[in-house]
């Protein structure tokens, strides 16, 4: 279908975008690249007065170490980072994006449009929360950070303020030793189930799963005794959901299957 | 509400002045003619409506024309030579039979050149990856594989010659 009427406004700064906002209130979206944004306008789902057009603020595009930190900014799209040398520190989040739809759609989605869409079975998401990533933000009243653990609220909501931008994602240390997989039954569709490895994490090896809950799961798994692998103790450890033709017995053993999977790619770095 | 914009669309500029819920591939087709581009999904997933946009593949159902003001925006009327003669990859996809109905052909052709611009020593399996976004219900892909890997050996091959050819 077609989208319905709205009007169209362009940003040419992160101010005036915020600007925007303020003005425009809570009939008024953000759009960067698009990706999900207009197959749900397309589809009616969603139904924007105003659009706030990003695309042409300049200095969200940049890609940048700072430190042990890697900063990306709001508008680096899936394809840039793919292709970006991030060093052995960051290749997950390069290696992870050849999940993110397909090439033409990597090269308009944004990291920071992915993150502010909250889809419980996005890439950005799940790297977001398993590498302790910071979310800025820019409303009326400034900048603020707030931790990717406590942005992920529900299924297309966060943390953030209706006037707020997301205009970087600081991901603070390496992770050497992470792997992202998942499992569609179509290679680019939604994941069914994603899991995502960081056996680096503060307090020991971590997995976030997506696709299991409305939200990213993050499982802090405890292993060394016995003989069950970790994708068995997390199976075992968390609540997943049951639908129609997807059950959670299935569902489970695809929790099972890609932590094991993610787990031993991490470890063979 | 109608919008102003300016489009560069194959080299050529264009005003219009359209809605902006007009979404690029409609632009395209309706305000410029140019029905080259194919709409199939609507919602980012057959790829018919692929064009490049500043050299990269986009799908022009998911964006809309204010968004890409001031970037070269190039269509599969592109391919073509002003009398008609089919470029490379266009005569490789009629000799491999990388297409039945033609419907999806356009799609593939915009996301193959695109692709072996920026990748121009692409492996087959990575082709076969690549066009995996583009849904195609004739063809079973594996004709259209070959098509784009025998493009780009050729133009692989056409270089070689030409770096050769420079230092001799």
């Amino acid at each position: 279908m077609k989208p319905a009427a709205f009007s169209y406004h362009r940003a040419h700064s992160v101010a005036g975008a915020v600007g925007l906002l303020t003005e425009l209130g809570e009939d008024a979206k953000v759009i960067a690249g698009g990706q999900s944004l207009v197959a749900m306008m397309n589809f009616r789902l969603a139904r924007p007065e105003h659009l706030i057009d990003i695309t042409h603020v300049d200095g969200l595009s940049g890609i940048r170490r700072d430190g042990a930190a890697l900063h990306l900014g709001a508008l680096v799209t899936h394809r840039a980072v793919e292709r970006a040398d991030l060093g052995p520190e960051f290749r997950v989040l390069s290696e992870a994006m050849a999940w993110v739809g397909h090439l033409p759609i990597r090269t308009r989605g944004t990291v920071g449009g992915s993150i502010a869409h909250s889809d419980a079975t996005a890439e950005w998401c799940l790297l977001a929360v398993l590498l302790d990533a910071r979310i800025v933000a820019e409303g009326p009243a400034g900048r603020r950070e707030i931790a990717a653990g406590e942005f992920f609220l529900g299924p297309y909501t966060t943390a953030l303020e209706p006037d707020e931008l997301i205009v970087e994602i600081v991901f603070p240390r390496p992770a050497p030793r992470a792997a992202l997989t998942e499992y569609a039954d179509r290679k680019g569709d939604f994941a069914i189930v994603a899991a995502a490895v960081d056996l680096d994490a503060p307090g020991g090896p971590r997995v976030v799963l997506g696709g299991v809950a409305p939200t990213p799961v993050s499982v802090a798994p405890r292993t060394g005794a016995g003989s069950r692998s970790p994708g068995e103790i997390v199976a075992a450890a968390v609540e997943v959901r049951d639908e129609p033709g997807i059950s959670a017995h299935y569902r489970r053993g695809l929790v099972r299957t890609l932590v094991d999977r993610a787990w031993a790619e991490a470890a063979a770095r | 509400m109608i919008q102003l914009i300016e489009l560069t669309v194959n080299g050529e500029r264009h005003d219009l002045a359209v809605e902006p819920r007009r979404t690029l591939v409609d632009v395209l087709r309706h305000d410029l003619g140019l029905t080259g581009t194919h709409v199939g999904c609507e919602h980012g997933i057959c790829g018919a409506c692929t064009v490049l946009v500043d050299g990269a593949p986009v799908r022009a159902c998911l964006m809309f024309p204010a968004q890409v003001e001031g970037a070269d925006i190039r269509t599969v009327e592109s391919l073509a030579a002003p009398d008609g003669t089919l470029n490379d990859l266009q005569q490789c996809f009629s000799a491999h039979h990388g297409l039945q109905c033609g419907f999806c052909t356009p799609g593939f052709l915009m996301l193959a050149e695109g692709y072996l611009a920026e990748e121009p020593d692409a492996t087959k399996e990575e082709i076969r990856e690549v066009v995996a976004s583009n849904l195609c219900r004739c063809t079973g892909y594996q004709t259209i594989v070959e098509a784009i890997d025998d493009c780009a050996v050729r133009r692989r091959a056409a270089l070689q010659q030409q770096l050769d050819g420079s230092t001799a």
